[in-house]
């Protein structure tokens, strides 16, 4: 049976698409047959940091108006097997997405793949609302600081009251916190909340810490999703985050400035 | 917050008067009467504050005199049931502009409530209030079979974390939350309030004029507290049982915040 999990945050610029770009890209690698489907309609993005943007022929728009089959518009990715891209159209805009194009696009969807993983855009209108709708579990993306937690917080809100389970009464969404972007050097100087206070507020459970890191930008503009970056923090830090969501239990890392000792200095550890 | 204190205001507190009709033959010391007039009535389409703010500041700057205190009647009929509206907010800003709410047409459950908090009553819609039935004028007392239906309890409990955004009501009990209550949520109750858990929102205990209604709380944080009425809000309560357990209840018109 196939699992649903929408990326979603309310806040923009957060690292929603990046952290669906690896957490796609992470099931996959781990043999789960994964698409990635692009919900930011008119300003797409997931193609672009996985690279496949001209590759692009038909998108989810064109499937939802019968313009094209799901075969068409689904891009392969050419370095991790059984993964998929769904990509957002650039020249439509969020209307285009209805519930009834959605459910049927998703449904035809779950019958080949075990995860689809559902880029949100920012925001709490219509298409976070589509993005969040059928999903089964949530990844709740959060910066360290007092208005992105606030903005998860509402999304949360919405997620508990606004999807189909919830209006079906049934077992409520699954929701995980990621803190992205977290800097511990800026968290000791009080500038950024903490893991801490940002799961008192939110009290939900911890996917993972994703560290501030170089290495999301240059994976980014290589067209490369982070966690193929195996040596890279932020890289293992998402690979973490994957073994959590498929039942491991990890210990948290990359939650302390590093003291950099005199070996890693030397082998210019990152 | 001016809107809490006109709510407060209003809960009318009947003295004695002298120099009335009624006084010369009873002990009343009033009496009401039935009137028309002819009020303003704010269409709302939508509700948030930037553009209401900004609609407002047109409309009165192209007739600046015109709003002198002036009463209107804010009519929900055309506003989306779920567009949350946050009545004190709205009547700041009406009164900024000259305007006085002084009641709400239409509007869904949740928007009423709101407007209750803020001290709006509400008005019957449009099409019935035009015109009031005369009573039958020959039966001195008419004699009619109501059912009333009364609940064993009305209590509500909520399990969840109530996120910034909600608003959860108890009417006619009490409201228990057994988990966080978020920075811009709003939890209301006729009865009292109890959080096992920090509260970070609004939390109004007696909405309907309990005067006896108390808040419990495991850590207070709030952006407000108010029973029936009487409030303070987050900078009144960061003193010394900030982030303590509390217990809050009236003594006269005085909102007391204390250790559990
Ligand atoms: N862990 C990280 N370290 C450093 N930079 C990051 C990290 N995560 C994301 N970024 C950067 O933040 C920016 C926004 O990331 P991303 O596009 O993934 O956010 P988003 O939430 O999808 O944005 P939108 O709301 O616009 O869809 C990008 O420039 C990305 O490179
Ligand atoms: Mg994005």
């Amino acid at each position: 049976m196939a699992e649903i999990i929408v990326v979603t945050s309310g806040k923009g610029g957060v690292g929603k698409t990046t952290t669906s770009a690896a957490i796609g890209t992470g099931l996959a690698l781990k043999g789960h047959k994964t698409a990635i489907i692009d919900f930011d309609v008119g300003l797409r993005n997931l193609d672009l940091i996985m690279g496949c943007e001209r590759r692009v022929v038909y998108d989810f728009v064109n499937v939802i108006n019968g313009e094209a089959n799901l075969n068409q518009a689904l891009i392969k990715d050419k370095r991790v097997e059984n993964l998929s891209i769904l990509p957002a159209s650039q020249t439509r805009d969020k209307d285009a997405l209805t519930q009834e194009g959605v459910q049927k696009v998703l449904d035809e969807m779950k019958k080949t793949y075990d995860y689809i993983i559902c880029d949100s855009p920012a925001g709490i209108e219509k298409g976070a609302h589509m993005a969040m709708y059928f999903a089964d579990q949530a990844v709740v993306v959060t910066n360290p600081e007092v208005s992105s937690v606030r903005d998860s917080d509402r999304i949360l809100g919405i997620l508990q009251s606004k999807t189909l389970r919830a209006e079906k009464g049934e077992e409520p969404v699954k929701e995980h916190l990621l803190l992205t972007r977290y800097s511990p050097e800026r968290v000791e100087r009080g500038e950024m909340l903490s893991v801490k206070d940002v799961e008192e507020i939110l009290s939900i459970p911890l996917l993972g810490v994703i560290p501030e890191s170089k290495a999301v930008l240059s994976a980014s503009n290589q067209g490369q999703p982070v966690i193929l970056d195996d040596e890279s923090d932020a890289g293992q830090a998402y690979d973490d985050a994957v073994r959590r969501l498929l039942g491991e239990d990890i210990e948290h890392r990359f939650l302390s400035a590093s003291k950099k000792g005199l070996l890693s200095r030397m082998f210019g550890g990152r | 917050m001016s809107q809490l204190e006109l709510f407060r205001k209003n809960k009318i507190k009947l003295g004695p008067m002298q120099d009335t009709e009624a006084a010369l033959d009873s002990e009343a010391c009033f009496k009401l009467k039935g009137s028309r007039v002819t009020m303003t009535i704010l269409e709302l389409y939508r509700y948030d504050y930037k553009s209401f703010n900004d609609t407002l500041s047109s409309t009165v700057s192209s007739a600046p005199d015109f709003f002198q205190q002036t009463p209107v009647i804010l009519s929900l009929e055309k506003c989306p049931a779920d567009n949350f509206i946050d009545f004190i907010e709205l009547g700041e800003l009406c009164r900024e502009y000259g305007m006085i709410p002084v009641a709400v047409r239409g509007g869904s459950e949740e928007q009423l409530l709101s407007a209750n908090v803020a001290g709006l009553p509400s008005l019957p819609p449009a099409s019935i209030s035009t015109r009031s039935p005369e009573p039958a004028p020959d039966t001195a007392v008419a004699v009619r079979e109501v059912e009333i239906e009364v609940p064993i309890s009305a209590n509500k409990v909520i399990t969840t974390p109530v996120r910034s955004g909600q608003q959860i009501y108890a009417p006619g009990g009490d409201l228990v939350v057994l988990a966080p209550v978020s920075a811009g949520a709003e939890i209301l109750a006729d009865g009292n309030i109890h959080v096992y858990a920090p509260l970070r929102g609004r939390a109004l205990a007696g909405v309907k004029g309990d005067d006896s209604a108390r808040i419990f709380c495991q850590s207070l944080e709030a952006e407000l507290i108010s029973i029936s009425g009487n409030y303070k809000v987050n900078e009144d309560l960061q003193g010394s049982l900030w982030k303590q357990a509390i217990k809050a209840e009236l003594e006269g018109d005085q909102l007391i915040i204390s250790p559990l």
